[in-house]
């Protein structure tokens, strides 16, 4: 039963994706100029007959669903296009900065898990405390905070004035990493390279920080207030009417039913993550997918603005298609 | 209680309801004010919010600088608290001798104008859609459902960046940006809204009464969800001032030459070693807004609409 509804949520997701690709294209359409010019960005400089060649080679004078059957068939193939500035393809060019982009994402969701678990479940079982309106404060205060202007306090307190931590990049200039997977921890480890592993988790601080405090601070009160309530529930007094300890009725028997809407918020909080990636990987100067689509913007470069969107959209319909999937396995009791 | 007078003319009727619904609303306005002051926190982020408003508006009055036109000579000067610096400048000047606390002050005009009229606009989308789907259902209902969880596939910045990358910069894109998928949220609540609230009595008995679908839709029903969406219309407001300082910082967002506290953050970022004041202070007015107005938010969900609080 469980893989019939696995299946079924997989299969409700593939229309999502086909329509995110439809909105892409017809944005790519919809914006004003010619799509020639569009498409070759600040190259192009071409004469009236290569651009006629042109628009035959892009398909440009077909009738519309044409061109969106055409761009969907490429899509299908993992083809997103040409970007005729950097002289290659979108997709190859996106799965370069991938790596650096997940790596950051993974080292903001542990931050933001780390700090955010142990505060929502103290939070939760000293409701009222100082410790609960401190940490709830502080969350508060996560909520309604500029990610660019964190990054740059925290590059002013602990890159500038403590001088701690570096500044920008993901290593710093003149260690030597063989790369393998592209992403810097792990190709330290495999390695065996000590020098490159601490150079790569002192980058990784800041920018992880920075990116995972919002999400931080959303989990730790989704999970604090979800606590609240399974603490009260009966099979919680149940537990604790039969003698279990404390600590054990805490862990097992509230956290794990807390966990279930928290999980969800996870979820969400992909987007957050995805969104703040730009704004992190500015301020930062991370190498990756972020930084790319910045640059790209600003170079007009919208083959590649098209795939780096395309791509974080379905990043987020996949973290959430994977979210619906272990809230399964989470509670055995709840239907997709 | 009043009597009803003798209905001679649709005006005076007109006239005759309108009184009765002005006090109404003059007595639920006293009893939310009253209700306010139980919960300081949202009173105190409620009179910050005012503060900016009024310091938005009055902006000319309240400085004499101007916002984009600086003096080099006095570049880079620190706040009054510093001890180089002058009450002269109390936030200190930029990198063009601006004076920074002019250009926040202006800077609150693009920030609250964006976020009330992102708000207003994805709130009257949302709301119009949601009642009507959610009353009518149907083949329309269905279609836009489905076009709403299309956009919600989006992460919200990165829908943002990606519409104004198509459009390029600008005020009007800007709005545009973020209501294209700002509507969402308030069509899905209005939608629910109005879908529960179909089933209820009161609406059997208007319908019974001979009332077209568009009165009971404005008349009957509206009045017991608006204060919903006017809740998730704050709490929405600091985000929608977070986004657009967000965009504003990538250089998407204000033409440059409009002081905007997103691009002030990022025009500060090339003199952090030497003026750490220019990024900060502006941040600062975010944060201090996007707090209030969170606040304020929380407090309003409070007292109107505690069902909500489910996170």
């Amino acid at each position: 039963m469980r893989t019939v509804k696995i299946l079924e949520r997989i299969l409700a997701a593939i229309p999502i994706m086909l329509g995110v690709a439809i909105l892409v294209f017809l944005f790519m359409r919809l914006t004003p100029g010619d799509p020639v010019d569009i498409m070759m960005g600040q190259g192009g400089a071409v004469s009236a007959g290569e651009m006629e060649q042109l628009r035959h080679e892009f398909h440009l004078d077909e009738p519309l669903y044409v061109q969106l059957w055409l761009f969907l068939k490429d899509a299908v193939r993992g083809d997103l296009g040409y970007s005729y500035i950097q002289k290659r393809g979108v997709i190859t060019l996106i799965a370069e900065r991938l790596p650096a982009t997940i790596e950051l994402a993974m080292g903001a969701l542990f931050f933001a898990l780390i700090i955010a678990m142990p505060i929502g479940i103290v939070s939760a079982v000293r409701q009222n405390s100082p410790l609960d309106r401190l940490s709830m404060a502080a969350a508060f205060l996560g909520i309604s905070m500029p990610a660019f202007w964190l990054g740059i306090v925290l590059i002013l307190v602990f890159s500038v004035t403590l001088q701690w931590l570096p500044v920008q990049g993901r290593i710093d200039y003149g260690v030597g990493l063989e790369e393998v997977t592209g992403f810097y921890v792990l190709d330290s480890i495999i390695t065996r390279n000590g020098e490159a592993l601490v150079s790569s988790l002192r980058h990784l601080v800041l920018p992880s920080v920075t990116l995972g405090a919002a999400v931080a601070a959303v989990v730790a009160r989704v999970l604090r207030s979800s606590m609240l309530e399974t603490l009260r529930s009966d099979h919680v007094t149940l537990a604790r009417a039969k003698g279990a300890p404390e600590r054990g009725v805490v862990l097992k028997h509230a956290l794990r039913n807390a966990l279930i809407p928290t999980v969800t918020v996870v979820g969400l909080q992909v987007g957050v993550l995805l969104g703040g990636n730009m704004i992190v990987e500015t301020v930062f100067s991370w190498p990756g997918l972020g930084r790319l689509t910045v640059t790209a913007i600003f170079q007009r470069d919208f083959p590649l603005i098209q795939g780096a969107v395309m791509i974080y959209a379905f990043t987020f319909v996949m973290a959430n298609l994977i979210v619906d999937i272990l809230y399964t396995y989470l509670n055995p009791k709840i239907t997709l | 209680m009043e009597v009803s007078p003798q209905v001679e003319s649709p005006i005076a009727r007109q006239a005759y309801l309108w009184r009765i619904r002005l006090g109404l609303w003059r007595r639920n306005l006293a009893e939310f004010l009253a209700e306010l002051r139980n919960h300081p926190l949202a009173l105190l982020g409620g009179v910050i919010i005012i503060l900016y408003l009024l310091a938005a508006i009055l902006a000319p009055y309240i400085t004499s600088y101007d916002p984009t036109r600086g003096n080099l000579r006095v570049r880079l000067q620190p706040p009054a608290w510093h001890p180089e610096g002058s009450w002269e400048y109390p936030l200190g000047t930029d990198a063009q001798g601006r004076d920074i606390l002019t250009r926040i002050i202006y800077g609150a005009r693009v920030s609250l104008t964006v976020g009330i009229l992102a708000v207003g606009i994805s709130a009257t989308i949302g709301l119009v859609l949601g009642a009507i789907t959610g009353y009518y259902r149907g083949r329309l209902d269905w279609a836009v459902s489905r076009f709403a969880d299309l956009l919600l596939a989006f992460p919200y910045l990165i829908f943002a960046i990606g519409v104004m990358a198509f459009l390029g910069s600008g005020f009007t894109n800007l709005i545009l940006a973020l209501t294209f998928k700002g509507w969402v949220e308030f069509f899905r609540l209005v939608r629910g809204e109005m879908m529960s609230e179909k089933t209820q009595e009161y609406v059997e008995a208007a319908r019974v009464t001979g009332l077209g679908h568009v009165s009971i839709m404005g008349r009957e029903v509206l009045p017991n969800i608006i204060q919903s969406v006017f809740v998730l219309a704050t709490l929405r407001m600091g985000y929608m001032i977070i986004l657009e300082a967000s965009l504003s910082f990538l250089g998407l967002g204000i033409p440059p030459h409009i002081p905007a506290w997103g691009s002030m953050v990022a025009a500060g970022r090339d003199y952090l070693l030497v003026a750490w004041w220019v990024s900060t202070m502006a941040g600062i007015a975010i944060l201090i807004l996007v707090l209030a107005i969170n606040v304020f938010g929380e407090g309003l969900r409070d007292i109107l609409d505690p069902r909500l609080r489910v996170e």
